[in-house]
């Protein structure tokens, strides 16, 4: 088996709220990712296919296809948009990037039909990263 | 069809540190052979970057496995307070008697962080330059090791 990664990047912006608790509960909970007012990330995805090659092409899938999905699946739903506001498949959830990696991986995975999605790996920043495979135990949610 | 999904948090510390690869058990020439400038008796040090990986399912009311406010304060406290601009091999306890290789670091920080009460701890990736890394998991964790 062969898995291929794909990278992109796209800036959104996003904060942390949850109306179920009050005012000084998502000030501690969240810290200054509660700021009302937002603040954004530039964005590092990268997706890993897992496939045979085909015989015939040499490949797990066609690049070029990848890039479109990815193009119209996050990059136009994501790139310079406002997570809370903007994205519906958002909508009810803290922007986390545990959560925007999940949303990520029920876009993505109906559309690949070339390969099997593999892995949802999205960097908020250099030093966080939050990645999203299928559960082989079970045991997620 | 829609698989079932596992998350995972990875977050990214560093600290600076100095060692020595030298062991009691062998004479000098072999300390040399085996580790060769790494056993300058006066040390070396390197930054080292380092990959806590946390699982565990999402918390539906804040989105996460695990909040960074908790995670951040407990990996600086176990392992960046002990070993940021320490000598490894004198100040941190455990390696007065095991070498303090970054395979031995990586155990040694696997163990410090494992009892982090709100996820899972999958994975320790320590990166000692640029072109060498090292990483122990769960999966190492239940393997007996031997005695140092």
């Amino acid at each position: 088996m062969i898995r291929v990664t794909r990278k992109l990047e796209f800036s959104a912006a996003h904060y942390y709220h949850n109306p179920n608790f009050s005012a000084e509960e998502n000030r501690r909970i969240f810290g200054k990712c509660n700021n009302p007012h937002g603040h954004g990330h530039n964005y590092v995805l990268e997706v890993t296919v897992a496939g045979e090659p085909d015989p015939a092409t040499g490949m797990v899938l066609d690049l070029k296809e990848l890039k479109d999905i990815l193009q119209r699946e996050v990059s136009d739903r994501m790139d310079h948009r406002n997570l809370n506001y903007e994205v519906p498949e958002l909508a009810g959830q803290i922007p986390t990037c545990e959560n925007i990696a999940a949303v990520i991986w029920r876009l993505l995975e109906p559309k690949i039909t070339q390969g099997r999605l593999d892995r949802v790996r999205l960097y908020e920043s250099p030093d966080l990263f939050a990645d999203c495979t299928a559960d082989s135990n079970g045991s997620g949610r | 069809m829609s698989r079932p999904l596992k998350l995972s948090l990875t977050r990214r510390y560093r600290f600076a540190a100095s060692h020595r690869l030298h062991s009691g058990s062998f004479s000098p020439e072999e300390n040399l052979r085996l580790y060769g400038k790494c056993s300058n008796p006066y040390g070396h040090g390197h930054n080292y970057t380092l990959e806590v990986t946390i699982t565990g399912p999402v918390d539906a009311e804040t989105g996460m496995v695990a909040n960074l406010g908790e995670l951040d304060p407990f990996v600086e406290r176990e392992v960046v307070e002990a070993f940021d601009h320490k000598f490894l091999n004198e100040e941190v306890p455990e390696f007065r008697a095991s070498v303090p290789t970054t395979e031995n670091v990586c155990r040694e920080i696997f163990r410090r962080l494992k009892s982090f009460p709100a996820a899972h701890l999958e994975r320790v990736w320590i990166e000692e330059t640029s072109k060498n890394s090292f990483e122990f998991g769960e999966e190492s964790a239940g393997v007996e090791q031997p005695k140092p």
